[in-house]
């Protein structure tokens, strides 16, 4: 067992979910209630990491964030070393290739609020941003629940872009995922057998989680 | 004579084609009837801030609260009415004591519960302060709607068809205790309908409207005398007068 590489995925995925989960909140809430022209657009744009096979999206990300990117530059300049095959690269990649999982859950379940309900809200005396915290947030909290949930297990499974962009660097940016299958290219099945296990149990307890406070609250709100 | 206490003047051509004009007094009640389509809705939501038509002029106790000539336009939550909505519009995850709290910001926060409990009991719903919307008949879900918009301490009520969902003797009920809060009120009630019966049971004055424009204004002593052109008899469904 890789404890160095459970660690740092659990690391990975704890960043990105507590990043990306504020972000999808409010990208969610602009998509779920101000429609506009471009709301289709970004709405593919979001869902790309999903279609797209994880090493071309890998390979991209590896492109516009390698040392000759003006991403890379300017990273470089800022900070004195590279982007790419660090973990802050290994960050913004997860970042990106998550935001579906933490926008559309939230989104789905925003849209899914009677308007009636938050234009009560106001009429009461709420203002906008009262309204999210004692109307808005409570009622879809299965959705951000089930996005944080998602996020974070999808982290921690991730394995074609963690590779491209993070090679895998032992301490750096070799994840759980990553050590699973030098594990197997080294013919050590049983080190492989008790980590893909471990990923498994994380897994299943994400998805009780979600699945056991979904229902709870959708009772509740029943 | 009481001053008039609100003031209402919309136009805009499209998407919901919009002209009309009333004005509302302290302690009346202004029935804005109509076939469905008509616009009554879109009349209260412009008054509640909800909806912006193109032109228009609501001014509520000699307070602006939309002008579109000069951009003066405030939220919904700076006007303070007190909407019932048609489908109630109650927040499921509180309970009824929580969904009349949540209008009483105005209060301190130690306050809130106890004021909360006054409302209900004052349309009738003592004792359910703790119960979940939809552990609520229809006919209560209303009632709360109901305390919620009072415990705003509305400058102006606004009713959306808040009786077309209930049985006909809980409505006979609602209208009674409606009427009684009424002469409680010191606010004007803008009651949106489709049903003639109720605007005469329940407003002072009534107005008329078909596609988005006054077609008739006048009292509700006015339709009761019969005095009616046959055109308004027949948008009303009035009954011919007695030969």
């Amino acid at each position: 067992m890789d404890w160095t590489a459970f660690a740092l995925s659990l690391k990975l995925a704890a960043w990105t979910t507590v990043l990306l989960v504020p972000f999808g909140m409010w990208l969610a809430r602009y998509l779920a209630f101000r429609r506009h022209r471009t709301s289709g657009v970004i709405e593919a744009l979001i869902a790309l990491p999903l279609m797209l096979p994880p090493t071309v999206l890998g390979y991209y990300l590896l492109v516009s964030l390698g040392g000759n990117s003006p991403v890379g530059k300017l990273w470089t300049a800022l900070f004195g070393h590279g982007l790419v095959f660090t973990f802050h690269g290994l960050l913004v990649a997860s970042l990106l290739v998550n935001l579906p999982f933490a926008v559309q859950p939230i989104q789905r379940a925003l849209e899914s609020l009677p308007p009636d309900v938050r234009e009560a809200a106001w009429v009461s005396g709420l203002t906008p941003l009262q309204t999210f915290w004692r109307v808005e947030l409570p009622l879809a909290w299965p959705g951000v629940l089930s996005a944080f949930v998602l996020t974070f297990a999808h982290t921690m499974g991730e394995f074609g872009v963690v590779l491209m962009i993070g090679g895998s660097i032992p301490g750096e940016t070799r994840t759980a995922a990553l050590a699973i299958y030098d594990r197997v290219q080294t013919f050590d099945q049983s080190s492989a057998g008790v980590m893909s296990a471990a990923l498994v149990l994380v897994s299943i307890v994400a998805i009780a989680i979600a699945y056991g406070a979904t229902g709870r609250i959708g009772h509740r709100r029943g | 004579m009481d001053s008039p206490s609100l003031h209402v003047a919309l136009q805009q051509r499209g998407p919901i084609p919009l002209d009309v004009h009333f004005t509302c007094a302290a302690g009346r009640t202004v029935a804005l009837i109509g076939p469905s389509g008509a616009g009554k809705t879109t009349i209260l939501r412009s008054i509640a801030g909800l909806y912006w038509p193109a032109t228009a002029h609501i001014i509520c106790n000699g307070s602006v609260w939309l002008d579109t000539r000069d951009g003066t336009a405030r939220a919904p939550h700076d006007r303070r009415t007190g909407l019932v909505f048609q489908s109630y519009a109650l927040f499921p995850h509180l309970s009824a004591r929580d969904n009349v709290a949540i209008a009483l910001a105005h209060l301190p926060r130690a306050a809130r519960a106890t004021a909360a409990d006054t409302y209900l009991a004052r349309v009738g719903l003592s004792g359910a302060g703790s119960r979940r919307p939809s552990s609520l008949s229809g006919g209560e879900q209303q009632r709360v709607a109901l305390a919620r918009a009072l415990a705003r301490e509305p400058d102006v009520l606004l009713l959306d068809e808040p009786f077309s969902a209930i049985d006909r003797p809980t409505r006979r009920r609602l209208h009674a205790d409606l009427a009684a809060l009424k002469s409680e009120l010191r606010a004007p009630i803008i009651l949106v309908t489709h049903d003639i019966e109720e605007a005469l049971a329940l407003a002072d004055d009534v107005v008329v409207i078909e596609r988005g424009s006054v077609v008739h204004a006048g009292t509700v002593q006015g339709i009761k005398s019969g005095f009616v052109s046959d055109r308004l008899r027949a948008l009303l469904d009035l009954p011919e007068p007695a030969s």
